[in-house]
């Protein structure tokens, strides 16, 4: 590998990586503010002790996304530093933006609300779980906004130095791009975070243990993850597709295994690209769809690969139509999936469907999946870009840096985020085993004896 | 408009190491002044809940730099690439250390934790100093605006240094004490018992220590950029930094004496303050100067970004700056007085 690929390499694992973890952090924060709201309205205490459960667990995640997240702000400059001295007049201010408006907000409230129920009360409580939801959301529309720049630049000048600045601040942060992106992006954490409720909700009614609160991440698990899946096709996948269709043509041709050129373009829903013969073999298609769903007309044109110049294509556009169609694929899933449990949970038949509780169980890796496939198909569609029509991946990277060095920092990485997923892991299992607990008359939460903690 | 970014930068630069080098010095001193795993977690308990707050200054700062001075951000992080990754891990160490310590009772996981974030915070130490060092000494800065810096060369000032040379190393040796005498007064103001009377009995040491290391330091910088210090005599508003030192020095140990406990903490935040900026006024209007030819310096003339952009990005950065302070002026309100230990053993801090 060169130092382009190993560049490319460092960025994608670690942001996928990390990744992992604010996808849950942002959903969560959000379930666990409907938790707390629950609880104040209905006065029921266990939704207060589902809050403070998965605060806690919602405390390792963030403590790891916290950690994993400090490389990727200063690898814009180790590893790309040309990205950044030609497009830092202008991605500079969302990423300033996102320590300062989001972060600030986040880690302030963050220490708050693990920190403060007992001291200060249940108010403050619920004040400091508003701020760290409200602190997250906001990073995740900063950084989008960044991405946004790069899939679809707007509100830019080319200075006389050869140098992006910024002459339209609003143009910039409400690039229609970034709002599709982020309300699909922001759909999926939710998504991710349901499921991940669901399947501890399903663990306990399986295990027998904490069935009360098992039913209560269940009802929540189910519910937001129904609401939010269909969310994610209807309107924010389509409208985002759509946005890819009307800007960035090769990437929807790439995504949709689409090689040539066609009116009445059909729908591939399975089969084997293959780039040598341009063609999809094994295919299972529905014609006319492509066309309608990208153009809202059966007869509109959509253009093939072969349409489009070589050195204008994804590079590895075999890459963007796998990583769609599982990102697709899993979504239409999930769909199902929770519509059928949001069915047994109306009929009072889903705390018994044991085998239904295992499959919710056996599901929650899935959106994870799914979210990486989406940003994967993202990232490749946009290629051989780094800001879209100004400058190419291949001239964005350090000049004096090595591929020895980065290939070194990134097996470096990796290990560290081995450890790290370790900790994480046992953490996360053992918080799982202890299980939500009451508070007591005294306020303080029953936490069980340790070293006598029940392993699942 | 440029000088008025460089000033916002060194400004978010200077809370940052206020702020976080309480946390570095914590991590430095616990293993001294906490010895059993109660007085640990009393350390932990006040460090815990503001640490992540506190880092995130750098955050910001280096969203700023990018935003503002891009030019730099981009040849100063590729430029050092492996020292800066190093620090990166050493970095996501230090958080891991603080928040997982606590979620677990065994003995050697506690251990554990606790090593490493000795371990992390005084490499962090250093490695800010030794940073702060290559800033002031410049680096290898060539025609492209780039340059390649390995760890270390023959630890000499040259014009190809590494990170370390005899004077990073002094710088960092300097910002070790420096920090771990600011985390010292952290802990005397915000505990109390056992723990706060041994931070007070090691203040002393490492103001006299800081005193010395001080001296040279100054002697040093003087040799290896002599104009640092003809900007600052030219420039007599700059003096008010120096004033701040030395209010900072002598009133140090005079409310320490006293057993002023907040007074102590803010002589050695003036210290800091008086230090940092003094040095940024001294580099000014250099923001990273070259060691090969001063005509490859970045200034803030040749590296700030479009005027378009500062104008713009000045609109978001005074809301967003008024709203930390609010922020930080709550949080720290509300976890005022000395550092609780949850009484159950079991809180995520503690």
């Amino acid at each position: 590998m060169n130092a382009l690929a190993w560049n490319r390499f460092q960025f994608g694992f670690t942001i996928t990586y990390h990744y992992l973890f604010p996808q849950l952090t942002m959903g969560l924060a959000l379930l666990i503010l409907l938790f707390k709201l629950i609880a104040l309205k209905t006065k029921n205490t266990y939704y207060n002790d589902a809050a403070r459960f998965w605060g806690r667990l919602f405390g390792i995640n963030f403590a790891i996304g916290v950690v994993t997240g400090i490389p990727m702000e200063f690898q814009f400059g180790t590893n790309w530093a040309r990205f950044s001295s030609f497009a830092g007049g202008v991605v500079g201010n969302t990423l300033a933006m996102e320590g300062m408006f989001a972060f600030f907000a986040e880690s302030a409230f963050l220490g708050l609300f693990l920190f403060g129920e007992r001291r200060f009360g249940n108010k403050i409580n619920l004040l400091a779980a508003f701020m760290v939801f409200f602190g997250s959301w906001l990073s995740g529309y900063f950084i989008i906004a960044t991405n946004a720049f790069m899939q679809h630049p707007v509100g830019y000048r080319l200075a006389s130095d050869g140098r992006l600045e910024l002459v339209d601040f609003w143009a910039f942060v409400l690039n229609p791009w970034a709002i599709y992106e982020y309300l699909h992006n922001m759909c999926a954490s939710v998504v991710t975070a349901s499921f991940a409720v669901a399947a501890v909700g399903a663990l306990y009614l399986l295990l027998g243990r904490h069935q009360e609160y098992g039913k209560v991440f269940l009802k929540m698990g189910v519910v937001a993850g129904l609401v939010s899946s269909l969310l994610q096709v209807f309107p924010t996948g389509d409208a985002q597709g759509k946005m890819l269709a009307r800007y960035q043509p090769p990437a929807l041709a790439a995504m949709e295994g689409a090689f040539k050129t066609s009116a009445h373009a059909p729908l591939v829903i399975i089969g084997q690209p293959n780039e040598r013969t341009g063609q999809i073999e094994n295919p299972i298609t529905v014609p006319d769809v492509l066309s309608f769903l990208a153009y809202g007309s059966t007869r509109a044109e959509v253009r093939g690969l072969d349409s489009f110049p070589p050195d204008q294509r994804p590079d590895n556009a075999i890459m963007a139509y796998y990583a769609y169609h599982i990102m697709v694929g899993l979504g239409t899933i999930f769909i199902a999936l929770m519509g059928l449990s949001a069915f047994l949970l109306w009929k009072g038949r889903l705390y018994t469907s044991r085998a239904l509780l295992w499959v919710l169980l056996c599901s929650f890796p899935f959106p994870y999946i799914a979210t990486t496939m989406g940003w994967v198909a993202a990232e490749m569609g946009r290629q051989p870009w780094v800001v879209y029509g100004l400058q190419r991946t291949a001239h964005a990277t350090s000049p004096l840096l090595s591929g020895g060095d980065v290939a070194f920092s990134t097996l470096g990485f990796m290990g560290l985020y081995l450890v790290i997923g370790i900790v994480f892991l046992y953490l996360f299992c053992r918080e799982l085993a202890h299980g939500p607990s009451p508070l007591t008359a005294t306020g303080e939460a029953v936490v069980p004896e340790s070293g006598t903690a029940v392993t699942i | 408009m440029a000088t008025l970014w460089f000033a916002l930068l060194c400004l978010m630069l200077i809370v940052y190491v206020v702020l976080d080098g309480f946390d570095f010095g914590a991590g430095i001193l616990h293993v001294w002044v906490a010895r059993s795993d109660e007085e640990r977690r009393t350390i932990i308990a006040a460090i815990g809940p503001v640490w992540d707050g506190n880092e995130v200054w750098l955050l910001a700062s280096g969203g700023v730099l990018v935003c503002a001075f891009s030019r730099v951000y981009a040849a100063g992080f590729s430029g050092f690439y492996l020292p800066l990754m190093m620090a990166l891990w050493l970095l996501i160490l230090r958080g891991l250390s603080i928040e997982m310590r606590s979620h677990e009772t065994n003995f050697l996981w506690r251990s554990f934790w606790d090593g490493l974030l000795f371990f992390s915070s005084t490499l962090m130490a250093i490695v800010l100093g030794a940073a702060l060092g290559c800033i002031i000494r410049g680096v290898p800065l060539n025609q492209t605006g780039f340059f390649e810096g390995p760890l270390f060369t023959d630890f000499r000032v040259s014009s190809h240094p590494g990170v370390l040379d005899w004077y990073t190393v002094l710088v960092g040796l300097f910002a070790l004490c420096t920090l771990a005498l600011h985390g010292a007064l952290y802990l005397y103001w915000k505990t109390a018992g056992l723990v706060q009377q041994r931070c007070r009995a090691v203040a002393p040491y490492l103001w006299g220590i800081q005193v010395v290391l001080g001296i040279v330091t100054t002697y040093a910088t003087n040799a290896v950029r002599p104009d640092l210090y003809v900007h600052l005599v030219a420039r007599p508003w700059t003096w008010i930094f120096a004033v701040t030192i030395l209010l900072g020095v002598v009133s140090l140990p005079i409310t320490l004496q006293k057993e002023r406990e907040l007074p102590a903490f803010l002589a050695s935040c003036a210290i800091i303050v008086g230090l940092l900026g003094a040095t940024a006024a001294g580099l000014y209007p250099t923001v990273l100067h070259s060691t090969i030819s001063p005509s490859y310096d970045l200034t803030i003339y040749n590296a700030a970004n479009g005027t378009s952009t500062l104008r713009i990005a000045l609109f978001w950065w005074v809301p967003a700056f008024l709203l930390a302070i609010l922020y930080f002026a709550t949080i720290y309100r509300l976890f005022r007085g000395k550092a609780e230990l949850d009484p159950t053993g079991q809180s995520h801090y503690g």
